[in-house]
């Protein structure tokens, strides 16, 4: 029977497509294997049930195509089964359910050590800023971006000079630190998506958005947008690099500071002014 | 058994019906352009929705040229591309699918499975169409107007909707866009009242129901709910226009657009995402429910075996289209909202499943000891559940919130959707045509190109959408016009994306074939008759094929039995139709 057997391919196929094809989820980088495990434990689940499914209707072609004399019977209702169908599938569904919501609220929950730093997108380019020796992040406002300022920092505030900016360069971190990333956005939305972190989400502008995550393994990854932000979407890109403290610290000493930043561009302002004159 | 079904309620005298109330058109522009008979109606939406269906046919071909082999078509520009997943996504959802189902099936169907003679306001259902034609109308304009239509994606997210960096954000492009949908809305919302009240008033003697095909009972919980979610998108649309016209700040917070500082503040981009998902996700349901019960009809007629669970299908239609007003925010589980919102909507997410496994468990035990005749629209109905099923299944990972956030944002979205809501109901309008065609022609389909058109279909369409679930896995973002250098895609993924674009172009090519069977049949098709499947609802029973203005003749048929009398023991036939009293002679009802 062509009908059923094709049925029957069709699930055999997916399965073996999804075990033997090259194409699976990045090595992972940071702390979210409980993502990954539940998607896998999704996987066995709907695989079965999608399997079940078609095998059973592939069997129903196979044994009850049309026949002549053939004569389908007649039963409208079966209380019973339908009845145990439906507690079976909330079983299933809950011990999907569970384990998500158990994970779920470990996402959610940012550890108390968990050091911050802010990620702050605009059309169409990514720029970092770290606490400086006072572990505070200044407060900032959209009102305040300029060329001179591009991440609106307050310039009264004094918890904010000592902040690490990183304007259209890499963000480096430190392996094994928990880190709460605060994200905020200038013009529209863009989310800070580095798959092989699991983590992600929107940045918003007029709010600041966050999640948290621990990087597990050193190396450099891509950062995409993953919220269309409009014609240059696909071109906005970084790159995240996660080392060792003692390189991180290295490279953290090379940096400059806001109040450093501004200081210099007062300067370059100076000279320019001078020199035109 | 289950005696309540099919009761036998004797001694009901047929409804003698005036027909004054009924409009007569005096002419040919009123019989066949300003028509107010439904059945005319229904064909003028479906012909439309087709119409500007083939758009966005030919938009995601364009698409897949550009994701198959980046750079290698230079008349496709990023800002184009953009332009195209948007405008393919909004005509498929609600232009084409929403409008086919509803405007089209709806149309035709209701007045005949209940057995009236019309909708019960035939003039603003006419309104209706007119009102749906133009804002395809306008909807069309937008691909002539200066910047060109909107490339904001489908789901029009402020502020980038009305901005500068988005395409036609701050030109005709999202103005024509808003305007359409509101059209849309209004016209919909006269042609939704009146499928609504029909149901609801103008059933014949004897269709209780609890009797009515779930064909009637899918469209009409669609309805309901459309008529209940519309407005959200209306107020939000209307909202936003006001943003983009007049500069209020509904959606828009204090920004800087490209070093500017804007005249917008205090807007929340959030409140629009809960608008639009609050009509959003019924929308899915909305699409989903009709296809649902027409489904369930044609499985049922071609397996010549009642639907099993009768009782349960229907409360699963009716409870998912209650609990589908409690999920919207699963959109939006990485949007930045509270995170404690996610444990109610993964739970709510996950709860309609139940229900929505209950119907899939419903079909396949019809076809359990059935007698399976392979019809196309039988072939198409199982390759809705197969479509369905893997659709519905990828739905609890993007359901279970934290499993979606890795995966949100990615091809993997893409796929789970185009499976479940984009491929699974297409199989059902293609199953729904062919089975009814006969009924609106009077002429069968071609069988041979429609088994043709439903192999390449179903398989190409599998082809493409399931392995685009790995290529999302791999954490490819959806709305790349080019992935351009990464360090996790590998160059592997470029072949297969290249496959899914050649089998993107097959399927595509095989509507063709559909498109010329529907043109061919009309003329040479074989003559149907007047119950070409032996099947037991109202419509099938007409005195005349294709049905006459009033439908029935002078009588209105009379209802005593379920929709679902296939292979009833004793019978001489293996179907005994609604209105065919107990006693085991046949009586047509509606005598002319």
């Amino acid at each position: 029977m062509v009908v059923a057997l094709i049925l029957l391919l069709v699930a055999i196929g997916s399965v073996l497509f999804h075990l033997l094809s090259p194409w699976w989820w990045t090595p992972i980088a940071s702390n979210w294997g409980y993502i990954d495990d539940t998607i896998s434990l999704t996987f066995w689940i709907t695989g079965a049930v999608f399997v079940a499914v078609v095998a059973f209707m592939a069997y129903c072609v196979f044994r009850f195509h049309h026949k002549e004399g053939r004569k389908a019977a007649y039963e409208p209702e079966n209380k019973r089964l339908e009845w145990w169908l439906t507690v079976g599938t909330a079983v299933g569904v809950a011990a999907m359910l569970a384990p998500g919501l158990v994970v779920w609220h470990q996402f959610v929950t940012v550890p108390a050590d968990a050091s911050q730093i802010e990620v702050m997108g605009q059309q169409w380019r990514w720029s970092y800023r770290l606490p400086g020796k006072d572990g505070k992040l200044g407060t900032s406002d959209v009102r305040n971006v300029s060329s001179d300022n591009p991440l609106g920092l307050n310039p009264g505030d004094a918890a904010g000079q000592d902040d690490v900016v990183i304007e259209s360069g890499d963000l480096h971190l430190p392996i094994g630190k928990p880190i709460k990333v605060l994200l905020r956005s200038v013009d529209v939305l863009h989310n800070f998506y580095v798959p092989e972190f699991r983590a992600k989400m929107d940045m918003v502008p007029g709010a600041v958005t966050y999640f948290w995550f621990t990087p597990t393994r050193t190396g450099s990854f891509d950062v995409l947008c993953a919220e269309l932000c409009g014609i240059a979407h696909a071109q906005m890109r970084s790159k995240v690099i996660v080392q060792e403290e003692g390189e991180y610290q290295a490279w953290l000493e090379q940096q400059q500071t806001f109040a450093e930043l501004s200081g210099q561009r007062r300067t370059l302002k100076a000279t320019y002014q001078v020199s035109g004159e | 058994m289950v005696d309540v079904l099919s009761d036998t309620n004797t001694g009901i005298t047929p409804a003698e019906v005036v027909d004054v109330e009924l409009y007569h058109p005096k002419s040919w522009w009123t019989t066949y352009i300003f028509s107010q008979d439904a059945k005319v109606i229904a064909i003028q939406y479906a012909l439309t929705a087709m119409a500007i269906g083939m758009v966005a046919l030919v938009l995601s071909w364009l698409m897949r040229l550009q994701l198959g082999f980046p750079g290698t078509f230079s008349f496709i520009d990023p800002s184009q591309y953009l332009q195209f997943i948007t405008m393919h996504g909004m005509i498929m959802v609600i232009y084409l699918l929403t409008a086919l189902f509803l405007g089209g099936f709806g149309n035709y169907l209701i007045p005949l499975m209940v057995g009236a003679r019309d909708m019960v306001f035939p003039y603003v259902n006419m309104l209706s169409y007119w009102i749906y034609l133009l804002a395809v109308v306008v909807l069309v304009a937008t691909f002539f107007v200066p910047g060109g239509p909107t490339g904001a994606g489908w789901t029009l997210y402020p502020p980038q909707a009305i901005l500068s960096g988005t395409p036609g954000g701050n030109e005709w492009g999202i103005i024509l866009m808003l305007a359409s949908l509101i059209l849309f809305i209004i016209g919909f919302t006269m042609g939704g009242l009146n499928y609504v009240v029909t149901v609801l008033q103008a059933r014949t003697r004897g269709m209780t129901l609890m009797r009515m095909p779930l064909t009637v009972w899918g469209i009409f919980t669609a309805t309901v709910m459309a008529l209940l979610a519309f407005p959200a998108l209306f107020v939000a649309a209307v909202m936003m226009l006001l943003d983009r016209a007049l500069g209020t700040s509904f959606f828009m917070p204090t920004l800087q657009e490209m070093g500017q500082l804007m005249k917008y503040g205090g807007g929340s981009p959030l409140l629009f995402q809960h608008l639009f998902w609050f009509f959003g996700h019924p929308e899915v349901y909305i699409v989903a429910l009709p296809a649902f019960g027409i489904v369930s009809d044609l499985i049922s007629t071609h397996a010549r075996k009642n639907i099993f669970g009768y009782r349960m299908m229907v409360w699963a239609i009716v409870a998912i289209g209650a609990l589908s007003f409690v999920v919207w925010a699963h959109h939006m589980y990485v949007s930045g909202m509270h995170p404690q919102f996610g444990f109610f909507f993964a739970t709510t997410t996950l709860i309609i499943a139940i229900p929505t496994a209950i119907k899939v468990y419903n079909w396949v035990l019809t076809l359990w000891r059935g007698d399976i005749h392979l019809t196309v629209p039988m072939l198409f109905a199982l390759a809705f559940i197969v479509t369905f099923v893997n659709g519905g299944l990828t739905g609890l990972f993007l359901g279970n919130v934290v499993v979606d956030v890795p995966l949100s944002d990615t091809m993997f979205v893409v796929a789970h959707f185009h499976m479940v809501m984009g491929v699974a109901p297409i199989m059902v309008v293609f199953g729904a045509i062919y089975h009814w065609y006969p009924k609106i022609t009077g002429r069968m389909l071609n069988d041979g190109l429609g088994k043709f058109h439903f192999w390449v279909t179903f398989l190409g369409a599998y082809a493409v959408f399931f392995p685009m679930h790995y290529v999302g896995l791999q954490g490819m973002p959806r709305r790349y016009h080019d992935i351009g250098e990464t360090s996790f895609i590998p160059a592997s993924a470029h072949d297969l994306n290249a496959f899914i674009s050649v089998a993107a172009l097959i399927v595509g090519a095989a509507q063709l074939v559909f498109v010329f069977n529907l043109a061919w049949s009309l003329f040479k098709g074989k003559e149907a008759g007047g119950n070409p499947w032996g099947a037991t609802t109202l419509e099938w029973q007409t005195p005349q094929t294709p049905p006459a203005h009033g439908n029935w003749g002078k009588e209105l048929p009379i209802v005593y039995r379920w929709a679902y009398d296939y292979s009833v023991p004793g019978a001489p036939r293996d179907f005994v139709p609604q209105n065919e009293p107990p006693g085991g002679f046949a009586v047509q009802g509606a005598r002319a």
